[in-house]
């Protein structure tokens, strides 16, 4: 069994033991353990099922890379699936449970699947599910659902808060192993700004683990005085918990600081993303060890070599008394070393190269341990725990086993890879190193910056530079080489020397043994997480999937959460092998960010709830709030649709609104509309240009409603202009229209007409605009006097300055309901006042708030268009007879030229009509009209659409507007909706002015 | 006539920083040919200061004129303040191709003060914020989150924040919850 | 995530701060322009890999449109220039062709 071992453990404090469970098993640990090592000490070898055959699994790895011991962690709010116990630092009171099994972990019912693995190849789903085609969404997906799948999604709302920190720096260095901290000690010595990241609680990397020492001294003691020296530096920032997770275009870096996973609730923000723009960076993110592919190699117990040494050496446990450690290298005998010198037993190390006379070989033979050369292991014995090894010769095909060996876990080591994710990321190019047997970046293809050059340099082992004694320079080349290239002198940092045993060539071995059959073949897992295994990268293969992409997707080798950070070099030499292609022409996937996985609320920082997104209020926002508002987001404001009162349903505030803004008198917030400023001696040339219609001939004090269309034509907004003096125009655009439009005329005059004398000013903010619409309206103003708005003196498309009840005013008489009406311009921190006022005043006339929705009543009832609603982008005035409001004068405009085209001017466009249903009901909106015969495709010719539609409560009825074809020439025919219920609807076709044609109501 | 009112009345948060909403203050918006003598003079005449170099945003007894792009100042005066000196530069400027507007009410502003002020910033905006990077004299527009701002360090450990008026609750937010407690993140203290 | 320095004011802006806008140097025809023209102002756009001139606006700074000479494949950045001129400045082409001998240059 899986145990605590009575001394060591270099990262824990036994005097602070914690509590947590596991499956509701309440188990101990120490201070400083990770969830993995507290469960292996609590002997907990089985962690998880696997995705597809739901294998029992357990612990492969000790970091970062780990597959299978996945869970989900946490409870209620604060539950999050898939999170790797390696990667997770124990405290006091955690919670996990194991995931992708039922009924429980120790019986599992999927595990059927594995019974009938033979018959669930790579590809079986897309061969088998095929047909018929209806099953799959009612049949196979259902069943499959329930038994593949991780952990579960989290329901509850997550309890914590994630932030964003934008953090600029000249060098970064990701990976505070030793070769970052040397590459951060020149970097610092230069004076330069550092920031250091590391991924784990602790500094240092495996150095201590490997027992090596620097100048002379344990890793550890110079790993505690580079930190203190580093901290000491004004320009070094330290982060641990903080995973380089992304490198993308121009030095940005995205890191993910688990700042308080392991405090959970103690206020502290959960994650921190670090939005980092560096000038140049260092990777020092190590080296993963690889896995051997030899049958039965992932039966709980089967280990990477290395991670039997963390747990060891870290955090004293032992993965079990007997370990047999299988290898193709020198360096996994430092952990028969290790577990030797711990007391424990090594029965043997199979060693599949033919000689193993190094030092470390030499060393562990001279400790007693039995060293097989030559040797492979043929099969694993056990089911849910390894209970034996099976030995066979590496050079046959394992058809007998020569030898068995018992023990309790097996400790394997196939190599190293470095860690190129991050030199990859933004397009960094990798090389095969035929000796070491792995890819290393390739310094003269790195990711270039926008300067042209590299800005990334690999350090230490993810360099390639495996072995301690080549560390620290390497780490010193690559610092300085960054340092040169952001033009700094490197600093003045010794480089220490650092020992560790030497080590022989390794052997690469991609299958165990060399000549393995399929039987074998079929269990020796690659990609343990989504279990692929051999076999079936050679059944691809065989299929004639040549490109390694393609592979990876068919039989989705290095697609699980861990994103095959074990499996990829195992499986793509497997496929070489396969192809019987070099491994370099075969090539590797593409490494895409996150590095490890990033929780979704990290990435989405602060914004959630109320700052999710930017809510724009006017400055009347809270009155609303206070009287029964619906709200109706249009762009990021909240404007009212309506104001119920109690007990009222939505649509008969509406229309109560539009009759007793008809009747009485209304009240409409308007603050939202855009409020351009436009001012200079060409001020009118440019709205010329701007608007379809002629602007510079407008008198001051006057306003007229414009269009402006896009150089294709389309008509791209609308609003009234007043012009304010001689050369000052103010521009009403649409509410969402307001930022569009001043960029645009922005671009114009910036790009275009750069020698035009005009400054524009965006003043949508800067006034609350209150429209008071209706019959009463003038008694309104009038009883709260300071202005003249008597017929005579203040005319229909007129605008006045003045003082309305004291307060300081812009008043247009515009009207978009047909009915007299005024709006007013506040300054806004006058505007809740003033409306607050303009209430008060007219409750003895009856007025009474309206929202956007009897807005759009009223300006359907007065055939108005609105903006969004007839309009889509493909619609030009023309369509919409706004003919009247098209200069012919103006010798370009624009959107002139786009006009002309004869697709635009063609006679058969959609054009604007009314229409009114025969039975008086509302049409669908967005309604097509069918005309007689099918297109190509067999579907029923269309000859127009409904645009708007409403019950109109004056009217009584339904009306609508729509674009039909040859439409203002087909007055009175009928035409037939079809609606989504199979029914359809006929509706007339007629004026699109429903009311008060003659506007008698507006100009009172 | 109404006093006039803020975006937010005044609203305060305390964590630790302290985030206050100020204001109403006076703004207006200048366009026009920044180097030009006229520009000058009128400026020298109503602000009593010069026109700031590129960045740069110049106080002096509780008047602010800052840099805001090649065509463009900000001038930041008492609320009370704002017509009259509307009034006085568009005398000044008459017959230049100027622009001369007040926006006062158009704005919401924000001081954080406190040691992490810095670091708050840091939190919402895509600036080196580091006291090598960015000091007292310089405004810098960008944005706060998902809405533009302008922010400048108005103290020794202060930094003033202008928004726009519609979304004062917003950024409130935003500074609120970037400077709750627990949130310290260290870096420029 | 780009970097580009806006020539207005100096900023090293992140692409955060950036909006884009497309080609530049596009020569407007208006009303009255033959059919050809129209479309190759309207919808004909270079799409190289390699050297290209763009539009960007410091929507989130200052304001300003700016040009930005890239080269879409590496994304390194030639330079930066104002948004006022017809052509790119002489001596940025001339950094171009020093950098990328085999480009045919702006026509």
């Amino acid at each position: 069994m899986s145990t605590r071992l009575a001394s060591g453990g270099r990262l824990i404090d036994r005097s602070k033991a914690l509590e947590f469970s596991f499956n509701g098993k309440r188990l101990r640990g120490y201070s400083g353990d990770t969830l993995a090592s507290a469960l292996l000490a609590e002997d907990q070898m089985l962690l998880g099922r696997s995705f597809k055959y739901h294998r029992p699994r357990g612990l492969v790895a000790s970091g970062a890379e780990e597959p299978n011991a996945l869970v989900n962690l946490g409870t209620g709010a604060r539950l999050e699936p898939n999170q790797r116990s390696t990667t997770t630092e124990l405290f006091d009171g955690l919670t996990a449970a194991s995931q992708n099994h039922w009924p429980s972990l120790d019986f599992d019912i999927g595990a059927l699947n594995g019974l009938v693995a033979k018959f669930l190849p790579a590809g079986f789903y897309y061969k088998t599910f095929i047909h018929p085609r209806a099953a799959w969404k009612h049949l196979f997906e259902p069943v499959i659902r329930q038994s593949a799948g991780l952990g579960r999604a989290p329901v509850e709302r997550d309890a914590d808060r994630y932030e964003y920190f934008y953090a600029f720096c000249d060098l970064l260095v990701i990976g505070g192993g030793i070769a970052g901290l040397q590459a951060a000690l020149v970097a610092g010595a230069s004076g330069a700004r550092v920031l250091v990241l590391e991924q784990t609680a602790h500094w240092g990397g495996r150095a201590p683990v490997d027992g090596v020492q620097i100048d002379g001294q344990p890793a550890d003691d110079w790993i505690n005085n580079a930190v203190q020296t580093l901290d000491g530096m004004e320009n070094v920032t330290l982060r641990t918990r903080t995973m380089g997770a992304g490198v993308y275009d121009h030095g940005y870096v995205l890191a993910d600081e688990k700042v308080a996973d392991h405090t959970p609730g103690d206020g502290r923000p959960r994650h921190r993303l670090w939005r980092i723009r560096a000038g140049r960076i260092v990777t020092a993110t190590g080296a993963i060890e690889r896995p051997l592919a030899f049958a039965g190699n992932d039966v709980p117990g089967v280990m990477l070599a290395s991670a039997m040494r963390d747990y060891a050496v870290n955090w004293a446990v032992s993965p079990g008394d007997r370990t047999v450690v299988v290898t193709n290298n020198d360096d996994a005998y430092r952990t028969a070393i290790t577990l030797k010198q711990a007391g424990l037993a090594v029965p043997a190390v199979i060693d599949a190269r033919a000689q193993a006379d190094g030092a470390l070989p030499q060393a562990a033979r001279a400790l007693g341990i039995t060293v097989l050369t030559g040797t492979a292991v043929v099969g694993v014995k056990g089911g849910k725990r390894v209970s034996g090894v099976q030995l066979c010769p590496q050079a046959g095909e394992g058809g007998a086993v020569t030898q068995e060996i018992a023990c309790e876990a097996i400790a394997m080591s196939g190599g190293w890879s470095p860690v190129v994710h991050l030199w990859s990321h933004c397009g960094g190019k990798l090389s095969w190193d035929e000796a070491a047997a792995m890819f290393r970046p390739d310094p003269a293809r790195p990711p270039l910056g926008d300067d042209g050059t590299g800005f990334v340099f690999a350090a230490g082992s993810a360099n390639g530079a495996l072995m301690a004694g080549e560390v620290m320079g390497d780490a010193t080349v690559a610092a300085s080489a960054a340092l040169q290239a952001l033009g700094r002198p490197a600093g003045e940092a010794p480089v220490p020397e650092a020992r560790s045993e030497a080590e022989a060539p390794l052997l690469p071995v991609w299958i165990m043994p060399q000549g393995a059959g399929p039987d074998l073949r079929m269990k020796m897992w690659l990609d343990y997480q989504n279990d692929v295994k051999v076999s079936d990268v050679q059944l691809a293969a065989r299929e004639g999937y040549e490109s390694v992409e393609h592979t990876k997707r068919y039989t989705t080798l290095g697609m699980a959460t861990d994103q095959g950070k074990l499996s990829n070099i195992n499986g793509l030499a497997a496929l070489a092998n396969a192809l019987n292609a070099p491994i370099p022409q075969v090539g590797t996937t593409t490494f895409r960010p996150p590095y490890t996985p990033v929780p979704i609320g990290a990435l989405a920082g602060e914004a959630r709830g109320d700052i999710f997104q930017p809510l724009r209020r006017t400055p009347m926002h809270d009155w609303h709030a206070a009287h029964g508002v619906e709200w109706e987001p249009v762009g990021h404001w909240r404007r009212p649709y309506c104001y119920r009162q109690p007990d009222e349903a939505t649509s008969a505030a509406v229309n109560r609104e539009v009759l007793n803004t008809r009747e009485k008198v209304g009240l409409l917030d308007a603050s939202t509309l855009g409020k351009i400023l436009v001012k200079g001696p060409d001020a009118g040339r440019f709205l010329d240009m701007l608007y379809t219609n002629m602007m510079s001939n407008l008198k001051p004090g006057k306003c007229r409603y414009g269009l402006m269309c896009s150089e294709n034509g389309f008509l791209s907004d609308d609003g009234v202009v007043a012009r304010i003096d001689e050369d000052t125009w103010l521009c009403h655009t649409t509410s969402g229209g307001a930022d569009r439009i001043h960029a645009w005329m922005e671009d114009w005059l910036q790009c275009e007409w750069w020698d035009w004398k005009v400054y524009t000013a965006n003043l949508t903010e800067q006034y609350a605009q209150i429209a008071v619409v209706g019959p009463k309206a003038r008694a309104v103003l009038e009883s709260l006097g300071g202005m003249d708005v008597c017929a005579e003196s203040f005319k229909f498309m007129d605008w006045q300055d003045g003082a309305l009840g004291g307060f300081p005013v812009r008043i247009f008489r515009i009207s978009f309901s047909g009915e007299l009406s005024y709006e007013i311009a506040v300054p806004a921190s006058h505007g809740l006042a003033l409306w607050e006022a303009l209430h008060a005043a007219g409750q003895e006339f009856g007025m009474m708030p309206y929202g956007t929705e009897a807005l759009h009543v009223m300006r359907a009832e007065k055939g108005f268009v609105m903006i969004g609603d007839e309009t889509d982008g493909t619609v030009t005035p023309q369509d919409l007879n706004l003919n009247w409001a098209i200069s012919k004068k103006k010798e370009d405009f624009l959107g002139k030229r786009g006009q002309q085209r004869s697709h635009l001017s063609a006679p058969d466009r959609w054009k604007l009509v009314g229409l009114e249903t025969l039975d008086g009901s509302v049409l669908p909106d967005g309604a097509y009209a069918v005309a007689e015969g099918v297109n190509a495709n067999g579907q029923r010719n269309m000859q127009g659409r409904v645009t708007s539609t409403y019950w109109s409560p004056t009217l009584r009825k339904g009306i609508a507007m729509g674009l039909v074809k040859h439409g203002p020439e087909r007055m009175g025919e009928e035409i037939e909706f079809p609606k989504p219920d199979g029914s359809a609807v006929k509706a007339r076709i007629v004026d699109p002015v429903f009311y008060d044609k003659e506007g008698e109501k507006q100009n009172v | 006539m109404s006093e006039p009112v803020s975006a937010l009345g005044g609203a305060a948060y305390e964590g630790f920083c302290k985030v206050r909403e100020i204001g109403p203050l006076g703004m207006l918006t200048l366009r026009g040919n920044i180097a030009s003598q006229a520009i000058g003079k009128a400026l020298k005449d109503v602000m009593g200061m010069d026109v700031p170099e590129r960045r740069a945003i110049l106080t002096e007894g509780g008047r602010s004129v800052a840099w805001m792009s090649p065509d463009e100042l900000q001038l930041i005066l008492p609320y009370a303040e704002a017509p009259a000196a509307v009034a006085r530069l568009a005398e000044a400027l008459a017959g230049v191709h100027a622009l001369v507007v007040d926006v006062s009410d158009a704005r919401a502003v924000f001081t954080v003060s406190g040691a992490g002020a810095r670091e708050v910033l840091a939190k919402l905006c895509p600036v080196d914020l580091s006291p090598a990077a960015f000091g007292p004299g310089e405004i810098r527009r960008t944005r706060a989150a998902q809405t533009a701002a302008a922010i400048w360090m108005s103290g020794e450990a202060e930094v003033s924040l202008i928004a726009f008026r519609s979304v004062a609750g917003y950024v409130m937010g935003l500074l609120s919850t970037a400077a709750a407690p627990g949130g310290e993140v260290g870096v420029f203290a | 995530m780009l970097i580009l320095t806006c020539p207005y004011c100096g900023v090293r802006a992140e692409e955060a701060e950036l909006a884009p806008g497309g080609e530049a140097h596009l020569k407007r025809f208006g009303a009255g322009a033959s059919d050809e023209d129209f479309e190759g102002y309207m919808f004909a756009r270079k799409n190289p890999k390699g050297v290209h001139f763009e539009r960007w606006r410091h929507a989130y700074g200052c304001g300003k449109w700016f040009l930005a000479a890239r080269c879409t494949a590496t994304l390194e950045v030639f330079g930066t220039y104002p948004a006022q001129t017809t052509r790119p400045p002489a001596d940025l082409l001339a950094a171009i062709k020093a950098k990328r001998p085999q480009w045919e240059g702006i026509e």
